[in-house]
């Protein structure tokens, strides 16, 4: 078989699997959010933390929880990996630095995973498993309860409760990304990745080097690193290392599990609605976006152009044998779609179109299909603001959902949609207008503007993969990347909180013959041109300047 | 928000603590135990011995620069060259000058030892891989070593071709990924029949 076929195969094969799962995950996940009983173990679990689970909350409560909720995660987590040498486990690790340790702490707290770290030579097994990868689990269901919070303020009418933080987040915990966890994770295992508590095996090699064998609860951790789109790696080279992807099999696991929980959630959108069309249309604009940047990148690592890649003839550099430039690249859209950031091959090698095409499928927002939970409040924002463009054409009261869309709703949907570029291109212009910053830098010209870039858009978008050749463990990157991604997670979470809170207090009204229909096919080419166009037109001129200046 | 903020620390702090105890404590241990029952062998990262010492990891790659007689791995950013406590990539850029120059290094160094023309050296054996720890090289690498290895080694191209296709892996599935031969397990062999003549 020959790589097209092969890899238009594997593609295939992918999306079946995913639209295999979309109705019964997608169905299950409305079950958990909209059931009126409790598990037992969550009645325990409220019992202990003294919440009262029945209690319907405000969306500045709801707020308030999520905040406060993830304010003590960032403390907690900068505390472990402070005290680290007196954990067990530890490896003989010393305690992490303090701008370090505070760029970790906000970047799992964030779901971002941004790594200036390199995990093999920095964190012991307990602050991996008990921290970070904790983190992992409570940062993706933080996405699904905003996104579930936004979802019940279209349902709802005259009301201003929006539902209960704490529930949403322990059964998402609990009967989602738990169970799931642990069915991927003994797939991995079966697959190779490893699951022990070893200190390292230290061994001479066949050429007679000395070679240590590292160990850890490494499938735990990356079975929810793909699942809640966190993408913080145990190693330093995440999922391209051969003990957290050892195979074309696993490698297809993990890119099914990255994008499983997004585009079921989108079912999950069409059935809370009670109009499964409207799930459909916005995950018919995820898929588009998705299927074009894996047409573009891969056909861009398959010509390989660039200096240095067409001297060696192939974009092999900086991927794996095993996935070759077919896999590599449906990692790449996959990961940089889903604000995961996991990698399977390094970006920064990627061809400069290739590259540029990565950056700006995070330059849309995260949208396809985005992060668990924020992908889909992230699409739902720019929904409403395709409507209101479309109102704007033909002259009427744009409404979404059977909502009007008033000035209140459309600026916070301005702000959000703001947020993340305003924070993406300052950071970049500060870093570039130091000398100190730009020193980080490993290539020059318009391929070191793209890292610099590239780590903003990660950390603003709170996607967590790199053009790693930056030297980002800096008090300068880790101050400012951690000041990025608190703000590119918690004001656009605070905005559409807000949002729906001003949703709910509106009645439902009646469709019209003047409302436009926001499920067929005109309204999917209208939010994709909506999407595409918000991206290209702040993004543009610095992507001229970095990866199209290379790449063309 | 601001009251209601600060009332909700507490929860919060204990809210951490009881998943960080399901999470963080339960999940991973409950999964070792599994791993360490159910699949020993992988879970321990896949050890492969030789003559009762363990050598290395199936799937973690070695360097075998300087060693004629045995097939080369790529070239790795890990490190000084296949350290597992520096697994990386090199970084580089698909224009930068440093991996053109590496490109022309590494290309002189693959004509002088296996007699290849300049222009069919295999990609993956001037360009380095993303974990630095790659334990595959592409059949086309492979093929390229075959007559030096049998030469070095005083075995028939056909009998080290043979167990070059024995240890090439297909695409998974038939369809997933690329094919590969694992560096190691083939220079184990090759040892082991050397090991069988004697």
């Amino acid at each position: 078989m020959n790589d097209t076929t092969a890899g238009l195969l594997q593609a295939g094969v992918l999306v079946a699997a995913l639209a295999l799962c979309y109705r019964p995950l997608g169905s299950y996940l409305t079950r958990v959010l909209t059931s009126e009983r409790d598990l037992r173990v969550e009645r325990a679990m409220y019992r202990v933390v003294g919440v009262d689970p029945r209690s319907d909350q405000r969306w500045q409560t709801y707020a308030a929880s999520l905040l406060a909720f993830s304010g003590v995660g960032v403390l907690a987590l900068y505390a472990l990996q402070r005290t680290q040498s007196h954990l067990p486990l530890s490896l003989g690790f010393g305690n992490v630095d303090p701008a370090l340790a505070f760029n970790t702490a906000v970047s799992f707290v964030t779901n971002t995973n941004w790594q200036a770290y390199s995990g093999e030579s920095t964190m012991g097994h307990v602050v991996q498993m008990s921290g970070l990868a904790v983190q992992n689990f409570i940062s993706a269901a933080v996405g699904i309860c905003v996104a579930v919070a936004l979802i019940r303020g279209f349902v709802r009418s005259r009301t201003d409760r929006l539902g209960n933080f704490w529930v949403d987040l322990v059964r998402i915990i609990v009967r989602v990304l738990l169970p799931l966890s642990v069915l991927a994770a003994i797939a991995l295992i079966l697959m190779g990745a490893v699951q022990n508590f070893s200190g390292g095996e230290h061994l001479t090699t066949l050429a007679g080097q000395h070679q240590t064998i590292t160990g850890g609860p490494v499938a735990s951790q990356e079975a929810i690193k793909e699942l809640g789109t966190n993408g913080g790696g145990f190693y330093n080279a995440n999922s391209a290392h051969p003990f957290e992807n050892p195979t074309p099999l696993s490698n297809i696991l993990e890119i099914f599990l990255l994008l499983l929980i997004p585009v079921a959630l989108t079912r999950t959108f069409g059935e809370m609605v009670e109009d499964k069309r409207q799930g459909y249309a916005v995950l018919a604009v995820m898929t588009t976006l998705w299927a074009s940047l894996v047409v573009a990148v891969t056909t861009f690592e398959v010509h390989h152009s660039g200096t240095a890649l067409q001297a060696a003839g192939a974009a092999m550099e900086g991927k794996e044998t095993r996935f070759g430039e077919w896999s590599s690249a449906l990692f790449a859209v996959s990961t940089t779609g889903t604000s995961t950031g996991a990698v399977n091959s390094f970006h920064s090698s990627y061809t400069g179109l290739g590259g540029g095409a990565l950056l700006f499928n995070m330059g849309l927002g995260e949208v396809a299909p985005g992060g668990t939970g924020s992908g889909l409040y992230g699409i739902l924002v720019l929904a409403i603001m395709a409507v209101f463009v479309a109102g704007l054409m033909v002259g009427r009261t744009p409404e979404y959902l059977r909502k009007k869309i008033t000035a209140r709703e459309i600026k916070l949907v301005s702000l959000y949609i703001l947020a993340m570029p305003m924070i993406v291109l300052t950071g970049t212009g500060i870093a570039m207008a130091f000398p100190g910053p730009r020193s980080s830098m490993l290539n020059h010209g318009p391929h070191g503007l793209s890292e610099v870039l590239y780590a903003f858009m990660s950390a603003a978008n709170n996607n967590g993969s790199a053009f790693a050749g930056l030297s980002a463990n800096t008090s300068f990157f880790n101050v400012a990347l951690g000041i990025a991604m608190l703000l590119g997670r918690f004001v656009p979470m605070v905005l559409v909180l807000a949002l729906g809170g001003a949703f709910a207090r509106q009645q439902r009204i009646p469709e019209t013959p003047g409302t436009l229909p926001t499920h067929g096919p005109l309204f999917v080419g209208l939010l994709t041109g909506v999407t595409i166009i918000v991206a290209g037109l702040t993004f543009f001129p610095v992507l001229a300047l970095g990866p199209f200046a290379e790449g063309l | 928000m601001t009251s209601s903020f600060l009332r909700q620390l507490w929860p919060s702090f204990r809210m951490l603590l009881v998943l960080t105890v399901l999470t963080g404590i339960a999940y991973p241990l409950a999964l070792t135990g599994f791993a360490q029952v159910a699949a020993h062998g992988r879970a321990n990262g896949s050890l492969v011995t030789y003559d009762g010492h363990v050598v290395g990891s199936a799937l973690i790659g070695q360097s075998f620069t300087g060693e004629p007689q045995y097939f080369q791995s790529r070239p790795s950013a890990a490190g000084t060259g296949y350290d597992p406590l520096a697994s990386s990539a090199s970084n580089l850029g698909p224009n930068s000058p440093d991996l053109l120059a590496l490109i022309k290094q590494r290309r002189a160094a693959a004509v002088t030892l296996d007699g290849t023309a300049p222009a069919r050296v295999a990609p993956d054996a001037l360009l380095a891989s993303g974990s630095g720890l790659d334990p595959q090289i592409s059949p086309a690498y492979a093929a390229q070593q075959v007559a030096r290895v049998a030469k070095v080694r005083g075995l028939s191209t056909a009998a080290v071709r043979r167990l070059v296709a024995t240890y090439t892996v297909g695409r998974g599935l038939g369809f997933l990924g690329e094919p590969a031969v694992n560096v190691l397990l083939l220079n184990l062999a090759l040892d082991r029949a050397a090991g069988t003549a004697d």
